[in-house]
């Protein structure tokens, strides 16, 4: 089933999807963009063929046979930070929220555009963020290692997945301003015209379960009712 | 109901106990009347006796009058006698001469026979209190000197008029009494026959309401039981027949909504397919360049038309959701307008954003985008290139956004079509930006589900204004809106049209529930 690229030392992905056509045109568009691609049409084996393939990225549909997208999504967010981009046609519906809950990074609706696509899987491959000014960043007691990619509060490493990484970066780096959820879209998912700021409500939360001492009360990635978040400078937030 | 009864009876009694009590009043009386009368006339005649055996020489005649009188009053002890004499009248028993009513006075002289008369007893004792009384008057005659002096027996009738009393005590406490067990015993029924009956149209208002579930506990076998037996019959057919209309329709708003999606699978297919085709394309075949557009083009269209079709089939299903948050709706306007600057300048239409005021709201800012969206994209296709303005304003309770163009307009009676699903005010008319033909009826619904308005305002040939009225937050409803519905109140424009109705044309429904 694996269609290596001969050519590329490009970057695997690997396509989750169970319409057989589908999952074609998708290789053969992210072959001309020199990816390495596997595909798999059943969630229940997706798990197996991630293990052996070991991919960068993963495209899941969420409506799969065998297992849900959203299971599988838990599952691989349990043993790996790899990006994942969900493949929704219904992307009004709770499924959405659910798969960014489980762990996914970002989706793109049915019928998306080819242009697109890559675009998002661009923006998830590409280096993090550079740090302007400083390799080691603090918000509160919370230490960012950008060039290590580490993440630790009071000394202990919290593991974050690269997106949950980046966004705390694009608040550390500006601790004063406030960012709106827009602003967070562009910044962190690439998007260049309003999306859907579901995105950042629930990797914010997702972040702040991971980072925050008391995730009800945050105090690192603070709420700014109105307008977005902003990085906390030790402070609770104003409720 | 209760008062009716109880004011019927109240009347019945009232009627029944003056009855009883006059009946038994005029029993009383005449009975001690013609009593007094027979007493009066054997005492009479025994006076008369003793007075014609009375040798008057052994003492005045007034002296005897007098002691036969005191006699005769305690002889019986039941009246008082009064002789009236030239002189003076006498009298027995300390009773006033003013007992004697002047009619009796005036019969007893005018003649003989013996007279009787109600009376009040005076007595001569100006302490005691007058008593009702009976006055039986004749003449007395006194033997040889051919002179009558006229007698009175006066009956006190205290005993009677005690009894009397009493009865009308015991009538009207018995009538009292009997009101208050009426009063009881028809509250109690009224109550009993009621309380189903307010549980009926409780149960009917709460059916009404919407709670199919509802039914009547059916007790016994009155009336009533049947009342609530066919009510809860009726609420049955009713629930059965609404159930099978919510499966009809959602069983077809469910296949719309399937077919959406299944479409979408395949099309993602045709349409990256497309794209490689535009990507590779050969300039050397023109016609296989064109086609591949066409291709392209068409599948666009072929899309928002299906995610159009998709979203209007979620309102119809109840399934739209918002995600509100705290938004400034000024620049959610400001940013639509940005992205339709390249269709404004296609279509050399000058665009004018008026959105300087901050204006926060509580909205789903992708629902608020798209009503913006179709707005603006609204006005520029039918602006006929003249100036299309959007301005905003808020107030404390609301955000009001408005689109106004001068192109074509519309009739004031289409107002409520323009949000017509598919609905074309000119079917003859190109369209220019190609919209699905369910912007407006899409963005309507957007503003419903909002609690908000979103009225349409046209004249042909002047142009056509929107106005979008959000409430800033959701629980708040709306009263008015910051902004004028009609270009014509604002003053802005000036009309020179004296003719033009206004009309502020409302297609918003405010009290719709967002389901």
């Amino acid at each position: 089933m694996t269609q290596a690229n001969a050519e590329s030392s490009g970057q695997r992905i690997l396509v989750v999807d169970d319409d057989p056509a589908l999952a074609e045109m998708l290789q053969l568009v992210l072959h001309k963009e020199r990816f390495v691609t596997d595909w798999c049409s059943s969630g229940s084996r997706a798990l197996d063929v991630f293990d052996r393939f070991k991919p960068d990225l993963i495209l899941l549909d969420l409506m799969l046979p065998g297992r849900n997208g959203v299971d599988v999504c838990r599952e691989v967010r349990r043993v790996s930070g790899v990006p994942i981009i969900m493949l929704t046609a219904r992307s009004d519906t709770h499924d959405v929220v659910t798969g960014l809950e489980a762990g996914a990074d970002d989706y793109v609706s049915k019928p998306f555009k080819s242009k697109e696509l890559v675009a998002r899987i661009r923006t998830r491959l590409r280096q993090p963020l550079e740090a302007a000014d400083a390799d080691l960043m603090s918000i509160g007691e919370v230490e960012i290692d950008v060039r290590a990619h580490q993440v630790r509060r009071a000394g202990q490493e919290i593991a974050l997945t690269p997106l949950e990484f980046d966004l705390l970066v694009a608040l550390a780096r500006r601790p004063h301003d406030v960012f709106s959820r827009d602003s967070l879209l562009e910044e962190v998912w690439g998007y260049r015209h309003a999306a859907d700021t579901r995105l950042v409500n629930v990797h914010v939360q997702r972040l702040r379960s991971k980072i925050e001492r008391d995730p009800e009360h945050p105090s690192i990635v603070v709420t700014v009712r109105g307008v977005g978040y902003r990085a906390g400078i030790g402070d609770k937030e104003e409720s | 109901m209760v008062t009716i009864a109880l004011t019927a009876t109240l009347v019945i009694l009232l009627v029944f106990g003056y009855l009883l009590v006059h009946q038994i009043a005029d029993g009383i009386l005449e009975s001690k009347r013609s009593a007094s009368v027979s007493e009066a006339t054997t005492s009479l005649t025994r006076l008369q006796q003793q007075l014609r055996s009375t040798d008057l020489r052994a003492g005045s005649l007034y002296e005897r009058l007098n002691q036969l009188a005191d006699d005769a009053a305690r002889q019986s002890g039941q009246y008082q006698v009064i002789i009236e004499s030239p002189v003076s009248g006498l009298v027995s028993g300390g009773i006033s001469v003013e007992s004697v009513p002047p009619e009796l006075a005036a019969k007893v002289a005018a003649g003989e026979g013996i007279w009787t008369q109600p009376t009040t007893v005076l007595y001569a004792d100006p302490d005691r209190p007058h008593t009702p009384g009976i006055a039986v008057g004749s003449t007395l005659w006194a033997p040889g000197q051919n002179r009558g002096f006229p007698i009175y027996f006066i009956f006190p009738e205290s005993d009677e008029a005690a009894t009397l009393a009493m009865v009308q005590r015991v009538v009207i406490s018995l009538g009292g009494l009997i009101l208050l067990a009426m009063g009881l015993a028809i509250f109690l029924s009224t109550r009993q026959m009621s309380r189903p009956i307010r549980r009926a149209s409780i149960a009917a208002s709460r059916l009404a309401g919407g709670h199919l579930d509802e039914r009547m506990p059916v007790r016994g076998t009155d009336d009533l039981a049947r009342l609530a037996t066919s009510m809860n019959g009726m609420a049955a057919e009713l629930q059965r027949q609404i159930n099978e209309l919510e499966n009809l329709s959602s069983l077809q708003q469910q296949f719309v909504s399937d077919v959406s999606h299944e479409l979408r699978t395949p099309l993602t297919t045709v349409r990256m397919a497309a794209d490689l085709l535009i990507d590779s394309r050969d300039d050397s075949d023109p016609d296989m360049v064109r086609a591949a557009e066409l291709l392209h083009d068409e599948l666009g269209r072929f899309e928002t038309l299906l995610s159009d079709l998709l979203e209007i089939s979620r309102f119809d299903a109840g399934a739209a959701v918002l995600a509100l948050d705290p938004c400034d709706v000024s620049a959610l306007v400001a940013d639509e307008a940005e992205a339709a600057r390249p269709l404004a300048n296609s279509l050399e239409t000058p665009l004018v954003v008026r959105a300087e005021t901050e204006a926060i709201a509580d909205v789903d800012a992708r629902r608020i985008r798209r009503i913006i969206r179709n707005l603006i994209a609204n006005a520029l296709e039918h602006g006929e290139s003249r100036p299309v303005e959007v301005t905003v304003a808020a107030n404390d309770e609301a955000v009001a956004v408005t689109v106004r163009d001068h192109g074509i307009g519309f009739e004031p009676s289409q107002a409520e079509m323009v949000f017509v699903r598919f609905w074309r005010a000119d079917p003859s008319r190109v369209r220019s930006v190609g919209g699905t033909g369910l912007g407006l009826a899409i963005s309507l619904e957007d503003a419903h589900l909002h609690h908000g308005w979103l009225e349409a305002w046209g004249r042909p040939g002047r142009g056509a204004q929107f106005r979008l009225t959000l409430p800033r937050r959701a629980d708040q409803p709306l009263s008015h809106s910051p902004l004028p519905g009609s270009p014509d109140e604002s003053g802005v424009e000036v009309t020179t049209s004296t003719g033009a109705r206004r009309l502020p044309i409302v297609a918003a429904a405010t009290s719709r529930e967002s389901r």
